[in-house]
């Protein structure tokens, strides 16, 4: 695992920071497009359950996931206080769901540790790191499995 | 710009040209006389020789050279433009076609054709009219015209006329009485960076002598004395006199890539009498370019002096014969020209609507633009409509009394607004006129290939319709063309024998009519044969042999899959695949196709489609508590069921009984997941649907909101195919609705699961 954390760019990095419940994660900021306040998603047929809908970003339609469940925790309940971050993951733009967003990290990749091996697939598909600042654990996880590669088990 | 852009722009226009030549020469062919016409034929054939030079597509360049002589005779009325001409003409042109596209996309040619198309198109330079020229008279007429054809009709060995400044005026005037092809004083002053950039003008001003009979003053005043003298620097300028039937065009096309690097003045002194020189005050001194072009023979290339000379020495001995030819001709084609005259009375009147149509198609400046910053602006508008929708909602809500001013503000931005989305929406309607003479070119060759005489008439080419449906349109058009060729039209034998014209008549319609673009395909041929339609629905099991159909339910017949009435498989249709396939195309348009057949009077097939593909005509309705659209183009009816109608069959379907007949009901919520109980019929509202396999369904939905025109948004562009939905759009509150896919929701009731016919399947 610790050749993921070292395959990172070198240099330092701008990561967003958000809490889902009682953890935080953190995504890099360059694949951030925007960040807004949560609205009501239509909600889309045979949609995997972790897809709440899909909302109007500007004419454009977003599908929003609720990352609490994609990431195997359980189910968000939004409200008007949860947010929207619009991600560019691969080719698609996505709405993230998440409680709030918490800070913004400049970090050197000397700041990530590697994930420790605990077996799960939230480990496996996302986590690519971990962060301690300022005795906070912050899980830093990459959004290309957000949609799996086999689309056949997103339906 | 690099090489690529440059080329593609060229092609870009071939493409225009190559659509005015084929009008042209179809205008030509119902009897259209106007030399601005044959002119127009002409240019585009010289402008995409032109281009084609400069990218050395040789092939191109060589039929094209080919197909211009033939052309120029027509121009110069050598060549009377008869049906058989025209035949040639208009095979030409595809070929022409068939050549650019090659040279374009790659690919080859048929080199038979093009080579076998290059000698018939000689041969008629040559004055040999086809054998079936309409006249007897054409024919010994030619014979004269074939020693002078090769005489092109501009004096191409430019005769140097040397006469002094003083007689100008009188040599003006004699040129006035003898020919009115008008006279242009030409002043070019090259610069220095003419020179520069290898540009010779001795080689533009041979060009130029190709226009027309031209004279020529060097003006030398600037010249320093030898010593003073930059051997780099341009001292010499030049008057020109050309009488060329070019115009000042033909003239600033020859010096077009030399414009920038030189002083061109072009002026028409036709009328003007002695030309306004004080102006530019030198000594003029006769300027004799065939000497020049002598004394650099040696650096001149091979091909281009055998040309000349070949043409200077034929010349000479033809252009007496030229004008005694070609007024015989003139006689002969008057003749031949008074069939051709009656044949074109009747259709009188849609020459002059397309006259009309031309008229004002041309006088429009154009621009081109690049398709998506128009789409990206139809994006904008689009969201700026819902904006507006959304504020104007949230005024109403939050300000009860509501601010006088706030609201009319409001009810202006909403005009504004519909307005910019309706001009945005028209920037990318078309007319569908590439697409009517696409076929044109389709029934001459299939007409051809199965031996039957056929015209093609069009009315209404410059309706216009979003690009997408245009380009959607072709391939069903090409079918149903090729079907009514093929099959709706008899030989020409049986026609005669049925007491009709030979020539069969294909007539293709476009018209605008609520919202939609109806586009009609009427052929005078002997209809539908029920009959047989009948016995071959039976044969091929598609219905039962005691089956009782109207004639309407017969016609129909042939749009169900796997029909096919032709006994014989032809080449050009009849493969089997056949109307169902072009039903289907229209269908995935937002179309609808309908055919009425009288028998022995034709067929006509009528498209109805929507304008744009951008937006569509929908049903909003509520299904558990979800906002969706069904297109309107697929409900047949909507009706509030009666509980009486509703009836149990099997474990858990249900049929409503419609008029003494049953039909599936559906629940959408529960095929799409949205409820796992199946829902009262009663309480809700049953659209009648037709789906693609030409079966009813009764679509159960909750309730229905209303009818509206939504745009239509992806839901692949950042999500997945969904099954069961065709699209997303976004209402008036902002918010995403679903547009439901009535086709897979009717495949889904009957069996098939929503999942497995979808491309989610497809990507696993």
């Amino acid at each position: 695992m610790s050749n993921i954390a070292k395959n990172l760019v070198q240099g330092s990095r701008e990561l967003i920071a958000f809490r889902i419940g009682d953890q935080e994660f953190c995504v890099n900021i360059m694949s951030v497009r925007e960040i807004r306040g949560w609205t009501p998603a239509t909600p889309m047929p045979h949609a995997p359950y972790y897809v709440l809908g899909v909302i109007n970003l500007r004419g454009a339609v977003l599908p929003i996931v609720d990352l609490s469940m994609r990431l195997g925790m359980k189910a968000a309940e939004p409200t008007v206080r949860h947010v929207i971050i619009v991600a560019q993951v691969n080719t698609k733009v996505v709405g993230l769901l998440v409680d709030a967003v918490s800070d913004i990290l400049t970090i050197t990749d000397e700041n990530i540790q590697p994930t420790p091996d605990v077996a799960s697939e939230f480990e496996r598909n996302f986590a690519r790191g971990i962060l301690a600042i300022e005795k906070r654990l912050i899980c830093y996880i990459e959004l290309d499995a957000i949609f799996p590669q086999s689309e056949s088990e997103a339906a | 710009m690099d090489m690529n852009e440059i080329k593609e722009i060229f092609f870009q226009e071939c493409e225009e040209q190559l659509a005015e030549l084929e009008s042209g020469l179809l205008k030509l062919n119902d009897g259209d006389r106007d030399p601005e016409t044959v002119n127009a034929v002409f240019r585009a054939v010289h402008s995409i020789k032109g281009g084609a030079g400069a990218f050395g597509l040789d092939d191109l360049v060589a039929f094209a050279h080919v197909f211009e002589t033939t052309l120029d005779c027509v121009r110069s009325n050598k060549l009377e433009p008869g049906p058989e001409v025209l035949k040639v003409m208009l095979k030409s042109a595809d070929v022409l076609a068939d050549l650019t596209n090659a040279a374009r996309d790659g690919g080859s040619v048929d080199q038979a054709r093009s080579k076998q198309l290059i000698r018939e198109l000689e041969a008629l330079a040559n004055g040999e009219i086809p054998v079936a020229a309409e006249t007897p008279v054409a024919k010994p007429a030619a014979q004269p015209a074939a020693a002078a054809a090769p005489a092109p009709v501009n004096e191409e060995g430019f005769q140097p006329v040397g006469f002094s400044f003083d007689d100008f005026e009188t040599a003006v005037d004699e040129g006035e009485v003898l020919m009115v092809i008008p006279t242009y004083e030409v002043i070019f002053k090259p610069k220095s960076e003419l020179f520069a950039k290898g540009n010779d003008a001795t080689l533009l001003l041979r060009d130029l002598s190709k226009l027309g009979e031209m004279s020529i003053y060097c003006n030398t005043d600037e010249l320093p004395p030898l010593e003073e003298l930059n051997p780099e620097r341009a001292y010499l300028s030049w008057k020109i006199q050309v009488k060329t039937d070019k115009g000042e065009e033909g003239i600033r096309t020859v010096f077009e890539f030399a414009e920038w690097d030189c002083d061109l003045d072009v002026t028409d002194v036709t009328n003007a009498g002695a030309p306004a020189d004080e102006d530019m005050p030198m000594q003029p001194i006769p300027f004799d370019l065939a000497l020049l072009d002598d004394n650099d023979d040696h650096d001149r290339p091979i091909g281009v002096v055998e040309e000349e000379e070949h043409i200077a020495s034929d010349q000479q001995a033809a252009v007496a014969a030229a004008a005694t030819a070609a007024k015989v001709v003139e006689m002969a084609g008057q003749a031949a020209r008074q069939p051709a005259e009656q044949r074109a009375a009747p259709a009188a009147a849609a020459a002059a609507n397309n006259a009309a149509n031309a008229q004002s198609a041309a006088g429009t400046p154009t621009i081109r633009v690049d398709l998506d910053r128009v789409d990206r602006l139809i994006n904008l508008v689009g969201e700026l409509v819902i904006n507006q929708a959304m504020l104007s909602q949230s005024v109403v809500e939050n300000d009860t009394n509501g601010t006088s001013s706030i609201n009319m503000g409001l009810e202006e931005l909403q005009q504004l607004t519909r307005e910019i989305q309706d001009s945005v929406m028209a920037i990318r309607a078309q007319p569908v006129k590439p697409v009517f003479q696409r076929m044109s070119r389709i029934v001459r060759e299939v007409a051809d290939m199965v031996g039957k005489s056929i015209r093609l008439v069009t009315e209404g080419e410059n309706t216009e319709v979003d690009k997408t449906v245009i380009d959607k349109l072709a391939e069903p058009l090409t079918h149903m063309i090729r079907n009514a060729v093929d099959h709706g039209i008899e030989t020409p034998e049986k026609r005669v024998a049925n007491g009709k014209n030979p020539e069969g008549t294909v007539k293709l319609t476009a018209k605008h009519r609520s919202g939609r673009i109806v586009i009609e395909l009427a052929d005078d041929g002997a209809g539908i044969n029920r009959e047989r339609v009948r016995q071959k629905a039976i044969d091929n099991d598609l219905i039962a042999a005691d089956a009782n159909l109207s004639d309407e339910e017969i016609d129909n017949l042939i749009f169900m899959p796997g029909f096919s009435t032709a006994d014989k498989i032809s080449d050009i249709s009849g493969r089997g695949v056949g109307m169902d396939v072009v039903k289907r195309s229209i269908q995935a348009l937002g179309g609808r196709i309908s055919i009425s057949s009288r028998p022995g009077n034709g067929s006509t097939f009528t498209m109805s489609l929507p304008l744009t593909l951008a937006v569509l005509d929908g049903m909003v309705v509520t299904v558990a508590g979800q906002t969706l659209v069904v297109p309107l183009t697929a409900i047949v009816e909507t009706l509030q069921p009666e509980p009486s109608a509703i009836h149990s069959f099997g474990s858990n379907q249900r049929l409503i009984s419609i008029r003494n007949s049953f039909c599936p009901l559906v629940d959408v919520g529960r095929i799409l997941n949205f409820r796992y109980q199946q829902a009262n019929p009663v309480d809700g509202v049953a659209l009648l649907v037709e789906s693609e396999g030409g079966g009813q369904r009764a679509l159960m939905v909750d309730a229905i909101q209303g009818q509206r025109q939504v745009v239509i948004k992806s839901l692949e562009a950042n999500y997945t195919h969904v099954p069961g939905i065709a699209a997303a759009t976004i209402l008036g509150d902002g918010r995403v609705a679903l547009i439901l896919d009535v086709d897979a929701i009717v495949a889904a009731s009957r069996g098939q699961p929503l999942r497995s016919d979808s491309s989610l399947a497809a990507a696993g």
